[in-house]
């Protein structure tokens, strides 16, 4: 276990975490391109990897680190399974444009 | 009544059915079928009825004298309505698809289906070049059945059935070239002027079934029996009178015969057929067949007579200065039915159904050959530019000689027997009409003569790129062409001795049996009137001399031969005079060649008039019923509608639309909801996860506190 002095506060870990969670949040709901979207979750998602691991530092457990192991895969799958869409949604509609993407209400 | 009849004439009924049937073929599968098959068909099912007719001649012959008639009926067609007859009595309307074959029908199913028969045939070889074939063989047919109904029918309805029939295929056949305009008007000529003549014949029927109580032929003999009719009845002269009227339209004479010299706008074959051999002569055999009611009409026997004698003295005046081969022909036929109508008109009904016979071999004939001379020339229709064809087609040149020296009445040809009884009963009842006659006779000779001359002898004057191609016509037309010749030939051998007219007896004057009562004193005619029949007055009144028969004979041989050697002098000795002659009669030579412009004067008279109706009623259509009628009613409903389309629009649709806007605008919000655009929600999801937060820290604090 690491002793507090070498630690930097979690206090910094919080806010750059904070910080990219905003950036994903914001690019999720402002940007049109659906890639574009789908990369500021991957921004989100490392937000919170950010969190997991510095808990995990602040309180010695692994299990955080193990979470983050987690979300990373989920991460990856989940890009997987969005660009599969994104290209079968391209290949019937011709765009990859959110706001172009009005079905849902039907 | 229930005797089993003969095989055939217990099926007189299918005669007409066999050419229905190929014509509803034609009608219906006609466009698919080959030429060939097409020529099989038609021609076939017309023999076969000619078979028929055949065999029932036959068997009608087997029978005794008084009894030859055979009658079927095959169904009702309009149930028995009583009602009053003019008398006062009872009566019931009956009319049935009855089918009667006498003597007299027998004679006419004979020469339609026989003379019908070979026109076919013959129609095979001309038409086999032109377009719709089928067409127009169906339209024979057609022609073939409504004929043969009008000949076999039992009343007087269904022979008008058949009469309309005969009159629908002229006009299809006559417009047969529908893209030539003049074709198409002469159909419509023919079609319109038969309504005229058709018109009268319908009321005829009807005074008829008022008058008599029946429309059945062999009733219409027992109902003058029973009626007490006087010699000379108004009645029945009127309805005499109206009958004639449908016989003038249909037969063309005088004043409705200008249809038929157009009508050669048609087919040959056409020409010869309908309106030559068969239909042209409904109107003789439709007075023949009700001449019992003639025969007590005197006044209406000798309207026929005169119009007869002088629509032949007309039309043969006319035949004199035609230049179509094919108008000659067309005027000489107005002119043989003119004569027909004079044998009526002067009681001599089987010397006219007689004439009517042998006018069908040889005017069929000189059609024929008229048609195979056309063939020949490529179409040509002017005499002018024939000539010399006599050694280029022989068979056509014998044959038609053949039938001009028939129509002309040289003897022993089938025309010199019925020309010669016409004209000696007609000398028995008057000598004027025996004159017109004896003249129109050497006017024939002399018309016919000279389109044998023209057409056949003399210099060529056919144009020289038609001349490499004349040549003699296909087999299928020149056999036909011999078999008439032959007809044409002996034809009239069977009226020696009177045996046509004994056949025919019973038919033409049933009703001799009839005691006359006299109103007609003073021709002297009946002085013992009341004490014997018609028919003894008749006899007793017109017996001719032996010798003065022999000289009427040998006066009309003569005329015949005198007109003949008048058109070789005319027409090969000094062929320069014609042009001489008619230049010194100048303005009537252009009168007869214009026809006496009759044509203008109809169209003066009648169709201009007709027009000038048809247009006033027109621009009073245009102008009151379309103007202020229909025009002002709708500028009204225009006007209602405006201000109702205002009312609408701002007040009902206005207060519509402004709920709906209201609507729209608080719905704003809530729309926004379900865009269906992703984004659209997060943003929700994010407002929403804030609004959580914000609540969650807001109790947060207010716990720590």
């Amino acid at each position: 276990m690491a002793t507090p002095q070498s630690m930097i506060a979690p206090d910094y870990y919080l806010l750059l975490s904070l910080a990219l969670f905003t950036i994903g949040v914001i690019g999720v709901l402002t940007r049109r391109n659906v890639i574009v979207m789908l990369m500021s979750i991957e921004l989100i998602l490392n937000a919170v990897n950010i969190n997991l691991m510095a808990f995990s530092r602040m309180w010695g457990s692994v299990d955080g680190q193990v979470f983050a192991i987690f979300v990373i895969t989920d991460a990856a799958a989940e890009a997987a399974v969005g660009l599969g869409i994104i290209l079968a949604f391209f290949r019937n509609r011709e765009t990859v444009l959110a706001d172009e993407m009005d079905m849902l209400k039907w | 009544m229930n005797v089993q009849l003969p095989f055939f004439l217990d099926r007189i009924w299918l005669i007409p059915m066999f050419p229905l049937i190929t014509a509803a073929a034609m009608f219906f599968f006609g466009r698919r079928l080959k030429n060939d098959v097409v020529s099989w068909l038609c021609a076939g099912s017309v023999f076969v009825s000619f078979l028929f007719s055949v065999g029932a001649f036959f068997q009608l012959l087997g029978m005794p004298v008084g009894e030859r008639v055979a009658s079927k009926i095959l169904f009702e067609w309009i149930p028995a309505i009583p009602y009053h007859t003019l008398g006062g009595g009872m009566a019931k309307f009956v009319a049935d698809w009855g089918f009667q074959l006498d003597p007299l029908s027998s004679v006419m199913t004979l020469i339609v289906t026989g003379v019908g028969f070979l026109i076919h045939v013959y129609a095979t070889g001309y038409m086999a070049h032109e377009g719709g074939y089928y067409r127009f063989f169906g339209y024979l047919n057609l022609f073939m059945f409504s004929m043969l109904m009008l000949v076999l029918a039992n009343n007087l309805l269904l022979l008008f059935v058949g009469w309309e029939g005969v009159g629908t295929c002229s006009y299809l056949l006559i417009g047969f070239y529908f893209h030539k305009k003049s074709a198409s008007d002469a159909g419509k000529k023919a079609f319109i002027v038969n309504r005229i003549g058709d018109a009268g014949f319908l009321l005829g029927i009807f005074t008829t079934s008022a008058v008599l109580g029946t429309i059945r032929f062999n009733e219409i003999g027992p109902a003058l029996a029973a009626g007490h009719f006087a010699w000379g009845d108004p009645r029945l002269t009127a309805i005499a009178l109206l009958f004639f009227v449908g016989a003038t339209g249909k037969s063309a004479q005088i004043p409705l015969y200008v249809w038929l010299p157009d009508a050669m706008e048609g087919p040959t074959p056409v020409s010869a057929l309908i309106h030559a051999a068969t239909m042209v002569t409904a109107g003789v055999y439709m007075v023949t067949r009700t001449s019992a009611i003639y025969q007590l009409a005197p006044a209406a026997m000798t309207v026929v007579a005169v119009i007869g004698a002088a629509t032949a003295l007309f039309a043969a005046s006319m035949g004199l200065v035609q230049n179509d081969i094919k108008k000659v022909l067309a005027y000489s036929t107005i002119s043989q039915l003119g004569y027909m109508f004079l044998a009526l008109g002067v009681g001599a009904f089987a010397a006219g159904i007689f004439h009517l016979m042998t006018h069908a071999f040889f005017k069929g004939l000189l059609f024929l050959a008229a048609g195979s001379v056309i063939h020949a020339v490529s179409g040509e229709q002017d005499m002018q530019k024939m000539g010399a064809l006599a050694k280029k087609i022989p068979v056509t040149y014998r044959t038609m000689l053949i039938a001009t020296l028939a129509i002309a009445g040289v003897p022993p040809l089938a025309g010199f027997f019925s020309k010669d009884e016409i004209l000696g009963h007609s000398f028995e009842r008057s000598h004027i009409l025996w004159f017109v006659g004896w003249l129109t006779a050497g006017m024939t000779a002399f018309y016919m003569f000279r389109l044998l001359f023209l057409t056949f002898h003399g210099q060529s004057r056919v144009d020289h790129e038609v001349e490499h191609h004349i040549h003699e016509s296909p087999r299928s037309m020149l056999i036909p062409l011999v078999i008439l010749a032959v007809l044409s030939v002996i034809g009239g051998w069977i009226g020696v001795g009177h045996r046509f007219a004994r056949f025919l007896e019973p038919v033409v004057t049933i009703h001799h049996e009839i005691r006359v009562e006299p109103i007609f004193g003073r021709q002297g005619l009946l002085a013992e009137a009341g004490k014997q029949t018609i028919k003894e007055q008749l006899e007793e009144h017109s017996a001719l001399a032996p010798g003065e028969e022999y000289a009427l004979m040998g006066a009309s041989v003569a005329m015949a031969l005198a007109g003949i050697v008048l058109a070789w002098l005319l027409y090969i000795k000094r062929n320069d005079l014609p042009r001489k002659i008619a230049a010194s009669f100048g303005g009537f030579y252009r009168t007869v060649y214009n026809k006496y412009y009759v044509d203008q004067i109809y169209d003066a008279m009648f169709v201009n008039r007709a027009k000038d109706l048809g247009l006033t009623l027109g621009a009073f259509d245009r102008n009151v019923i379309d103007g202020a009628g229909v025009n002002g009613a709708g500028w009204l409903t225009r006007a209602i509608s405006r201000v109702s389309m205002w009312w609408d629009t701002w007040i009902v649709d206005g207060s519509v639309r402004l709920g709906a806007r209201i609507v729209w605008l608080f719905s704003y919000p809530v729309r926004m909801m379900q865009g269906g655009r992703v984004q659209s929600y997060m943003l929700l999801v994010v407002i929403g996860l804030i609004g959580v937060l914000a609540y969650y820290l807001h109790i947060v604090r207010h716990a720590i506190h």
